[in-house]
């Protein structure tokens, strides 16, 4: 996508008076799948919604933004750690809530398009309670997926799918979101190992960038390359940790 | 049906207990009538008894839709203004310090004997259940919500209307139950004040004639009203939007 500008941040966080991360600094490249791997309560959340303009709660002392030095503020889609379904809506109605909320046409057509490929087409009428987790996790997916944003930050948006289901989706992502800067934090090194064009360490320490190998994202999850990365950072994490 | 059978048990066991005060008490039928004479009025009095019964649901229907759109508008309003909340919120507690019922003959007086006056109490008895409800609701919206239509591109209206508002609607239906059977209350104390129609109205007439079956019969159709009322409304909310 012609646009999609590369993010920058320098800083660090604090909430209440404790350190959360940083000082640090990285860049996530423009128009490449970027993977955040990190621990769990490392800080890869509050980092992701530095650039989505949701720093409310935090004390952040630096700077964030993208390279064309334009406002992050409508050119993000974040699909966060929860689903945040709405459960008075419908499936369709939940995939195309951006339309809904910004008051113009509901791309009815595109929504059962993008429903039929998370393998929901059948589910479109049922409200969110009537989902089972990783259901509701691809309609939550869908609905990102429907934001044609030029930044697209994915909050662990596999982690309720089952393995078949994971792999099929990371494989969807990547193609609907090619050519976008994609910044997906996970803590599942297979699944960074499989999508991260970039691939970028968070520890206690701060953000270290890995050598990523050259074939192209997403890469097949049984390829000797593929595993062989995998288990580069897997032993990066717990040699650091 | 297990409901109906329970609230059936439950209703009978009332009957019995009410007839045995009767009946071993030796109480003379113009201080308690025993629930025979009671239903035997009702039926022979039952035309008496619907013309008046219809007087007063009109009034509770219209106090009702008043009260409950009026209070829906004054919740949105105190949320969507900062201005307003500080200058209304206020206000609207203290007017709660005003017992509604010492206003009922100021009430009369204003807007006469008829129907408004009495739609007025009940319009006023359920304005605060109903605003403060759902104004509650609506400043609990899950944040997360909110930042999601954020990084949308929402404007603060649109989250207010697409969001915030269905999300509160169980707020708002709690504060419709409550509505439900303060209505007919304020639409009784009203017509205790001053009337020549209603439910109310009769209870008093046959209090003050030593009718004390036909005001028993009168009351029981003003509970049986009450919770049908209050069984419609909650239907409705459950049905619109289940809770
Ligand atoms: N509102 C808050 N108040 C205090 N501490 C908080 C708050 N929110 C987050 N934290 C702390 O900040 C740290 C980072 O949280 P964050 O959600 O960013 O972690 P994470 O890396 O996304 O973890 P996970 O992989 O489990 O989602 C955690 O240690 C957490 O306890
Ligand atoms: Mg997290």
């Amino acid at each position: 996508m012609s646009g999609a500008p590369a993010l920058r941040l320098t800083g660090r966080v604090t909430i209440g008076g404790t350190a959360i991360f940083g000082p640090l600094s990285l860049e996530v490249p423009a128009g490449r799948w970027t993977c955040l791997l990190g621990p769990s309560g490392v800080g890869k959340s509050t980092l992701l919604r530095l650039f989505a303009s949701l720093g409310d709660g935090v004390d952040f002392e630096g700077t964030v933004g993208a390279s064309d030095n334009m406002p992050l503020a409508g050119r993000v889609a974040l699909m966060a750690q929860s689903d945040l379904l709405m459960p008075w809506l419908d499936v369709t109605a939940n995939v195309t809530l951006g339309a809904r909320l910004r008051g113009t046409q509901q791309p009815r057509e595109r929504a059962l398009d993008i429903l039929a490929r998370v393998g929901l087409a059948d589910h479109g009428t049922k409200r969110p309670d009537a989902l089972s987790g990783g259901q509701r996790q691809r309609v939550a997916l869908a609905r990102t997926l429907m934001e044609d944003r030029p930044v697209i930050l994915l909050d662990e948006p596999f982690s309720a799918l089952d393995a078949q289901t994971r792999a099929r989706m990371q494989e969807l992502s990547a193609e609907l979101l090619a050519g976008r800067t994609v910044l997906h934090v996970t803590h599942d090194a297979a699944e960074a190992a499989r999508l991260g064009e970039t691939v970028l360490l968070m520890t206690r320490e701060g953000i270290t960038p890995v050598a990523s190998p050259p074939a192209r994202v997403p890469r097949p999850y049984d390829s000797v390359e593929t595993l062989a990365f995998q288990g580069r950072l897997l032993r990066q994490l717990m040699e650091t940790v | 049906m297990k409901k109906v059978l329970h609230f059936a048990s439950v209703a009978l066991l009332g009957l019995l207990a009410w007839q045995a005060v009767v009946t071993f008490g030796d109480l003379p039928r113009f201080i308690l009538p025993g629930p025979m004479l009671v239903f035997s009025t009702l039926w022979t009095s039952r035309m008496l008894i619907a013309e008046h019964a219809v007087v007063t649901i009109t009034e509770v229907l219209i106090g009702l839709g008043l009260g409950a759109t009026l209070g829906f508008a004054s919740a949105i309003l105190l949320v969507a203004s900062p201005l307003a909340r500080n200058l209304l919120r206020p206000m609207i507690v203290f007017s709660q310090a005003i017992p509604v019922f010492a206003l009922a003959p100021i009430l009369t007086l204003w807007l006469g004997y008829g129907l408004w006056s009495k739609v007025a109490m009940a319009l006023l008895i359920i304005y605060f259940p109903v605003t403060s409800a759902f104004f509650d609701a609506l400043m609990r919206t899950p944040v997360a919500w909110v930042e999601l239509a954020r990084v949308m591109n929402a404007t603060p209206a649109r989250i207010l209307w697409c969001i915030r508002v269905p999300a509160a609607m169980p707020g708002f239906s709690s504060g419709l139950r409550l509505a439900a059977v303060y209505a007919p209350i304020g639409a009784i104390i009203g017509e205790w004040v001053g009337a020549s129609r209603g439910l109310g109205y009769l209870m008093l007439l046959a209090n003050g004639r030593a009718k004390i079956d036909l005001m028993f019969a009168a009351l029981i159709v003003l509970a049986v009203l009450t919770l049908v009322l209050h069984a419609a409304v909650d239907a409705v909310c459950r049905r619109i939007w289940g809770g």
